[in-house]
């Protein structure tokens, strides 16, 4: 028998499976934070439970906090009350039932995708989860990690398990050189737009091929992060010495616990005739860099293509395409080029990471940001993250360009916080989810590598970046 | 158990990939209560304005060209939509949102997986019909308002007098809606075997269970 990587996790977490073909598997990491969990806790009061096996929760606050705080800040400071409510309610919450958390005031506090990693929190071959669909993140380092709903972090809280069904094995190939320009972004939207947003639905995806196995894990992350994008709500790389150099580094393993783990995590790949559902191959050194046009991260095309028209399209998909177009402002045979932006957002659990900060500060080093551009962020993953860029001095580089420096945070991403678009501004936002609304109402969003922002940060338009 | 037919109008969406941030967009979600989402839900093509959690439908400027603010739509308790219905964030205020408005069942080609789980933790139906079947479902639906007959215990949509689909969905799962369990419960009774494994683990791979951080 030989085994997908996505199987062996399986069997590796199961503890049963009942005669409905439902399983309880064993979850070793629970992260939290302030949105999704404040229902969960009360419902472990409500039937006098507390949680099984409180070492392996981890939690931080990110959705609503702001990212202008500055230092001495703290939960009760912040503006909107709704907002602190929720904070304030983690606070509580993780006090009460004795669970670790870096709470608002923390220099490790950051977006709960950032600092599991960063930390040493996430170890290859864990089960992993938390209510945020991007936990498919943790994937990167050969983890079995996937969002769940509130009621599912009240299960694990209260079982240390999640009761779910097998998925199917699905392998995506990414083999080739990327041209000039070309990063992970890139090619996960690349992706996307291949094979829509349901094209994963029911599935684990395995990233693989020489484009993944040279990957750095922060690269690795960006596209693990979308595969929830990509319909999967869990997305894979195999364990190989990039991830043992990573593990290494940020761990807070022994070196003797460190070896004995990595004998393990050494076998987390699939066999080599393992059976997948689904296989698809792409070269990555066709794809040029990807902006996505519409309300859906499947609408994504060459940063250099024409918006695509009625007569692009089937019947099917016209209502959709009329709908999309109409709420982004796009004309008949427009190109993205011809856009003219107003924010730049550099950010999220998809590319806020050291490496995405680096790309973002090489290609603005020097230059002034467009006179066209209201504003500007950069905001870091994490403290962490935040520290590090200001030891390489890359906080001065955005700094003098006009770029706005933040605190970590999921910040505009999504609308939960003081970080938001206006009716009708256009953003170049390296986030995750261009969906109607999604920046703040009826704001416009384009999804693209940090890279890409960056240029359009200087230019106030969509360059090409070769 | 609750009434194990679910009979109502239908509102129906013509679009694919309806995600759950518009179902229910972010700025609800600073709520901790599990109850008192559905004047939120749709808020984004509901209304004309910008909302807060603190107001309720009545207070809002609503868009009367949106199907749930006409009659008799107001009261519709089955929707119809297409592909990756509930795709996008696993916010489970989606569910909520649709459960408050009084939605008991959702039709569509396929759903976002993180949202078809959330739905049965919450007593509301996703099914699942072909695309030639929702095809003809927005056709009949088409010129005025109808209703729908969901049988849950015949797995069965009878969508005229003497028409139906059937439809497929795990047994175990329409027990937790016509039941109302609770999957905690449920688990717990394996608290033993849990406890088995755990202790096997700790064993076998140390490093998970060390905590020196």
């Amino acid at each position: 028998m030989s085994f997908t990587l996505y199987d062996k996790l399986w069997d590796e977490h199961l503890v049963q499976t009942d005669e409905n073909n439902e399983s309880l598997i064993y979850i070793d990491r629970h992260y939290l934070h302030e949105v999704t969990s404040p229902q969960a806790f009360e419902g472990l009061r409500r039937k006098h439970l507390t949680p099984w096996r409180l070492d392996a929760n981890v939690a931080t606050p990110d959705h609503n906090v702001p990212t202008d705080r500055g230092n001495k800040f703290e939960a009760e400071s912040i503006k909107d009350e709704v907002s602190k409510i929720q904070v304030v309610e983690l606070d509580k919450n993780c006090n009460n039932f004795g669970i670790r958390q870096f709470d608002i005031t923390s220099s490790k506090q950051g977006i709960v995708h950032v600092i599991g990693p960063e930390l040493g929190y996430t170890l290859p071959g864990m089960t992993i989860v938390c209510g945020d669909s991007h936990t498919s993140t943790h994937g990167a380092f050969g983890c079995l990690a996937m969002g769940i709903g509130t009621s599912e972090v009240e299960h694990v809280l209260a079982t240390q398990c999640l009761k779910i069904t097998k998925l199917k094995n699905m392998q995506v190939n990414f083999h080739g050189q990327p041209r000039t320009g070309v990063t992970s972004k890139d090619i996960i939207l690349h992706l996307i737009k291949l094979i829509g947003t349901a094209g994963g639905t029911g599935h684990a995806i395995e990233f693989s091929g020489s484009y993944t196995s040279l990957a750095s894990m922060e690269s690795r992350m960006t596209i693990c992060n979308m595969a929830i994008e990509a319909g999967a709500k869990v997305g894979l790389v195999a364990v190989d010495s990039t991830t043992l150099d990573y593990v290494k580094q940020h761990s807070n393993l022994s070196d003797s616990m460190f070896d004995e783990a990595s004998q393990y995590w050494k076998t987390l790949n699939s066999d080599r005739d393992a059976n997948f559902d689904k296989v698809i191959n792409i070269d990555v050194s066709e794809i040029k860099p990807q902006v996505t046009w519409g309300t859906s991260p499947e609408m994504t095309i060459d940063f250099d293509a024409q918006v695509p028209s009625q007569e692009d399209i089937d019947e099917v998909n016209l209502e959709n395409l009329l709908l999309a177009k109409a709420y982004m402002g796009l004309e008949e045979s427009q190109t993205l080029q011809d856009l003219n932006f107003d924010k730049i957002f550099i950010g999220s659990c998809t590319n806020s990471r050291i490496e995405d900060l680096r790309a973002a500060a090489d290609a603005v080093k020097g230059k002034r940001i467009s006179k066209s551009i209201i504003e500007a962020i950069v905001v870091p993953g994490s403290g962490m993250v935040k520290a590090q860029a200001e030891e390489e001095g890359l906080d001065k580089i955005f700094i003098d360009a006009g770029f706005l420096w933040r605190d970590p945070g999921c910040s505009m991403c999504l609308g939960m916080n003081p970080d938001q678009l206006k009716p009708y501004e256009r953003c170049a936002s390296t986030s995750n989810r261009n969906f109607e609304g999604r920046q703040g109402n009826l704001g416009r969003t384009h999804l693209m590598s940090p890279l890409m922002a960056a240029l359009t940060a200087i230019n106030g338009k969509i360059t090409d970046p070769s | 158990m609750i009434n194990p037919i679910i009979s109502g109008i239908v509102a129906t969406f013509d679009r694919d990939n309806i995600d759950t941030d518009q179902i229910i967009p972010t700025e609800y979600l600073k709520s901790i209560k599990k109850f008192g989402f559905g004047d939120f839900l749709f808020d984004g093509w509901r209304y004309l304005d910008e909302g807060r959690l603190d107001m309720t439908s009545e207070d809002r400027s609503k868009n009367y060209d949106f199907i749930l603010n006409k009659e008799p739509f107001t009261k519709s308790q089955i929707l119809l939509t297409r592909d990756n219905f509930g795709c996008g964030s696993s916010r489970e205020h989606a569910v909520w949102a649709l459960r408050d408005f009084g939605f008991k069942a959702v039709i569509a080609s396929s759903f976002g997986d993180i949202f078809y789980n959330n739905c049965f933790k919450n007593s509301v139906l996703p099914i699942k019909l072909t695309v030639e079947e929702i095809n003809h479902l927005f056709e009949i639906t088409a010129a005025s308002p109808i209703s729908f007959e969901i049988d849950l215990a015949k797995k069965a949509i009878k969508y005229d007098q003497v028409s139906s689909y059937s439809f497929d969905v795990k047994e175990s799962l329409l027990e937790r809606i016509i039941h109302n369990l609770d999957d905690v419960d449920i688990t717990l009774k394996h608290k033993e075997q849990i406890e088995a494994y755990e202790l096997s683990r700790r064993q076998q791979r140390p490093w998970l269970f060390d905590c020196s951080s």
